[in-house]
């Protein structure tokens, strides 16, 4: 039994809420959505300062030590999903989408695409031109990563998601190797327009997207 | 009865791999249908496998940061 209707409840959190916190409301959605106790979800939302580590991550491409970084307000997190070292903060946007994905398309590299292209869409509309690079997954503006994707998958139960950088600390980022990419920087939406679009409104944006996105997909 | 328990389908055309990353079961534990056998990851995805039959561990194939492909058996099940 799962959520048998393609409707999606945005849930969006106000203030900035700990990364932990936010992680146990998306398995508390997601163990309900596997139970078809409740629809489809999508958290919107920002992270206090926190460096996750992935599965597939390595600890030598976080640069301090916890104590290093606990004393500049950053906390750390071992994370169940793929992917490597990420830096969440305020001023990105966090989207865990909780999909049941039988409803759509059974596969993770379909799902994954999807982010990408919704984040490509909302992007567009400020007239940054985002692109797919083949092998480095996330979105990418002349070379530099504008939004991360990691994802975790219960019984097609999707979890974790995007964060695409509206205006956050870009100077944190250093503190990582992101993704374990060495050579290739990380942007913000501020450093390509020259000005920080209001996170509310990036959000609505995203919202839009995502929704107009899952609602027309139509299964082959 | 051995019944070999495989890498699902990931729904992924080109990509059809998959590293494990660490097991939930022993050998010799009784499972249950449905529960989950063992966590794997893609580059950009983690999941983890059901046990698709009820029955005890029997043999585990592969172990915690093998590369698997679909189809690849991954522990045996005594039924």
């Amino acid at each position: 039994m799962a959520a048998v209707d393609r409707g999606i409840e945005v849930i969006r959190v106000e203030k900035p809420i700990r990364y932990r916190d936010a992680f146990r409301a998306q398995q508390h959605r997601r163990i309900a959505v596997e139970r078809g106790e409740k629809g489809n979800a999508l958290f919107l939302l920002e992270h206090p300062a926190v460096i996750t580590i992935g599965r597939s991550g390595h600890a030598e491409n976080i640069l301090l030590s916890r104590e290093e970084l606990a004393a500049r307000g950053i906390e750390l997190h071992e994370v169940d999903r793929g992917g490597d070292v990420t830096y969440h903060g305020p001023g990105q946007l966090v989207a865990y989408p909780v999909l049941n994905l039988k409803l759509w398309k059974q596969s993770l590299r379909w799902y994954i695409t999807s982010l990408e292209e919704i984040v490509i869409r909302t992007i567009a509309s400020y007239g940054i031109k985002g692109e797919i690079m083949e092998g480095f997954t996330g979105v990418w503006v002349g070379g530099a990563k504008v939004a991360a994707i990691g994802i975790g998958v219960h019984a097609w139960v999707t979890f974790h998601g995007l964060a695409l950088n509206v205006d956050p600390a870009l100077s944190h980022f250093r503190l990582i190797v992101p993704c374990g990419i060495a050579d290739k920087p990380v942007t913000s939406m501020r450093q390509l327009l020259g000005y920080a679009p209001p996170m509310t409104e990036v959000m609505d944006r995203l919202e839009t997207e995502f929704l107009n996105y899952f609602a027309n997909f139509k299964a082959e | 009865m051995k019944y070999e328990v495989k890498l699902p389908s990931l729904g992924d055309e080109a990509a059809d791999e998959a590293t494990v990353s660490y097991w939930l079961v022993e050998e010799g534990d009784l499972v249950h249908e449905g529960d989950d056998l063992v966590e794997m990851t893609t580059d950009k995805a983690a999941f983890s496998v059901p046990s698709p039959k009820s029955g005890t561990i029997l043999e585990k194939v592969v172990e915690e940061g093998d590369e698997v492909s679909v189809g690849d058996v991954l522990c045996f099940l005594e039924l």
